[in-house]
């Protein structure tokens, strides 16, 4: 039970990855007792279980995720909320209002208008129908400050890192929330629009190079280097 | 077609008329990941060919009413640019384009996951710049690596090449010239991995060995260019890594 590459090594669809008592995971398939890549990516195995990290990738809703999306539509029960998913989710009135709708009293727009931000959690999803969102849960609804910005959502996983300590980082080193959507949409609020720059510098760092070791300490750097920079700006102009 | 026909194209060695051997590939350069725009994007360069792939999606179906409920939309337009030729095309799509659309969507529906994704749909838009024989295959070539670069599950990279007959001999990667005055022509395209030919066409007239000795060529001509395609893929996310050891050294 032969495997054909080493851990981390970079892969593309088609390539060979092991054959025979293997498990194909996530972004393989298997034919014929062989199984293949079908996207580019990290090669990674655990026991006998065989799977890449894709390096770039686009996302599929699954249920129990938290997600950031926008409102794009009004409609008669709800909302239209595009995550950036393959699919138009649904948020309903009646999730929202914790009671029974009553189309004639409750006026949808005045709670969310389209162009609003939410941070939601999907409760549905599957092949049939698009992904159906909830913002029942605390910490969950409207997001009225900060800034977004978005990675691929393949790297999310990253971003948070082991036991969150990569996202701990930017949080301690820039002062700022961080709210992450399985998504790739991330919100980043502060207390000035400089640490917030920040935060996303660090951010698009992350994207940037996940594929590379030793990240966490080189954001942690990074952060602080251009911490001091900007304070020895700062002090030379008072 | 009104142009005077050339001199010989393979000369007494074989070696043809832009100094290629019989068995030799145009020049091939490939780039991935070039337009921000697309989801996922592609651009090649064999010979004089110069043609941009870009991706869409999974996303969801317009109009409507095509949306499949067990599996993904899978839609290509293949264009030629108005300029890619001597004498100005139309841009208005033609019968011809609209065929290799129609072929070349074809070559991806094996390699593409589509079943993944139901009630969607994955558009392929490839747009020939400069044309010198042989887009439909470089043009598959480009898009396979811009649907890798969109992240689109694919059981395979799709390799694609043509094979033909000039001057009653078979060659590899048939240019505009010996396509026009040439006996035959054979496009292949190939997943090699799975060892499956996704496309197969000809114009013109070979006997029965020699379309199987043609497939033959085709198909190692398309094995060497899947070469090509790993290494622009990898190339994209290599760069990253050599760049942060040289900041390392530093």
């Amino acid at each position: 039970m032969p495997v054909f590459y080493e851990r981390r090594q970079l892969v593309t669809p088609g390539d060979l990855l092991a054959e025979n008592d293997y498990l194909a995971g996530e972004n393989t398939f298997k034919e014929n007792g062989k199984i293949y890549a079908t996207r580019v990516g990290l090669v990674n195995y655990e026991n006998r279980n065989i799977y890449v990290m894709a390096l770039k990738s686009f996302y599929f809703p699954m249920v129990g995720d938290t997600v950031i999306g926008k409102v794009i539509d009004v409609s008669l029960i709800g909302w239209m909320i595009d995550v950036k998913a393959p699919y138009r989710a649904l948020l309903r009135a009646s999730d929202v209002l914790e009671r029974s709708f009553r189309p004639q009293r409750d006026d949808l727009p005045s709670m969310f208008d389209v162009g609003d931000i939410i941070i939601a959690n999907i409760v549905a999803s599957d092949r049939t129908r698009g992904p159906l969102l909830t913002i029942r849960e605390p910490g969950l609804g409207k997001i009225t400050r900060g800034q977004i910005t978005e990675i691929t959502p393949t790297k999310i996983p990253r971003l948070i890192g082991k036991k969150g300590s990569m996202i701990s980082i930017i949080k301690k080193e820039t002062g700022c929330q961080v709210f992450v959507g399985q998504n790739g949409s991330i919100i980043v609020s502060g207390k000035s629009p400089e640490d917030e720059r920040l935060a996303i510098m660090a951010i698009h760092k992350i994207e940037q190079e996940a594929h590379t070791s030793g990240l966490t300490d080189r954001v942690a750097e990074m952060i602080r280097k251009e911490k001091s920079e900007k304070k020895e700006v700062s002090g030379k102009n008072v | 077609m009104s142009k005077k026909k050339v001199k010989k194209l393979i000369n007494g060695k074989g070696i043809r008329y832009d100094g290629r051997k019989l068995n030799e590939l145009r020049p091939i350069t490939l780039e991935v990941g070039i337009l921000d725009n697309a989801d996922g994007s592609a651009y090649i360069e064999q010979g004089k060919n110069k043609i941009l792939a870009g991706v869409y999606g999974p996303k969801e179906v317009h109009p409507k009413h095509l949306a499949m409920p067990d599996r993904s939309l899978l839609r290509c337009r293949y264009h030629m640019a108005p300029f890619s030729v001597e004498e100005r095309k139309s841009p208005a799509p033609s019968r011809r384009e609209k065929e290799l659309s129609k072929v070349i969507r074809e070559a991806f529906e094996p390699s593409v996951f589509t079943e993944y994704y139901p009630r969607t749909s994955i558009d392929i838009v490839i747009e020939v710049l400069q044309a010198d024989g042989g887009t439909r295959c470089a043009g598959i070539t480009a898009a396979s690596l811009a649907l890798a670069d969109a992240g689109i599950p694919m059981r395979d990279l799709v390799s694609a090449c043509a094979a033909g007959k000039v001057e009653g001999r078979l060659v590899l990667d048939v240019a505009d010239l010996e396509d026009k005055q040439g006996e035959a022509d054979v496009p292949v395209a190939y997943m090699p991995n799975l060892n499956a030919i996704t496309l197969l066409q000809m114009d013109g007239m070979l006997t029965s060995e020699e379309f199987e000795q043609a497939i033959n060529l085709a198909v190692e001509g398309c094995k060497q260019i899947y070469e090509l395609q790993k290494e622009a893929l990898k190339a994209k996310y290599v760069e990253v890594k050599e760049a942060k050891k040289e900041d390392a050294e530093q």
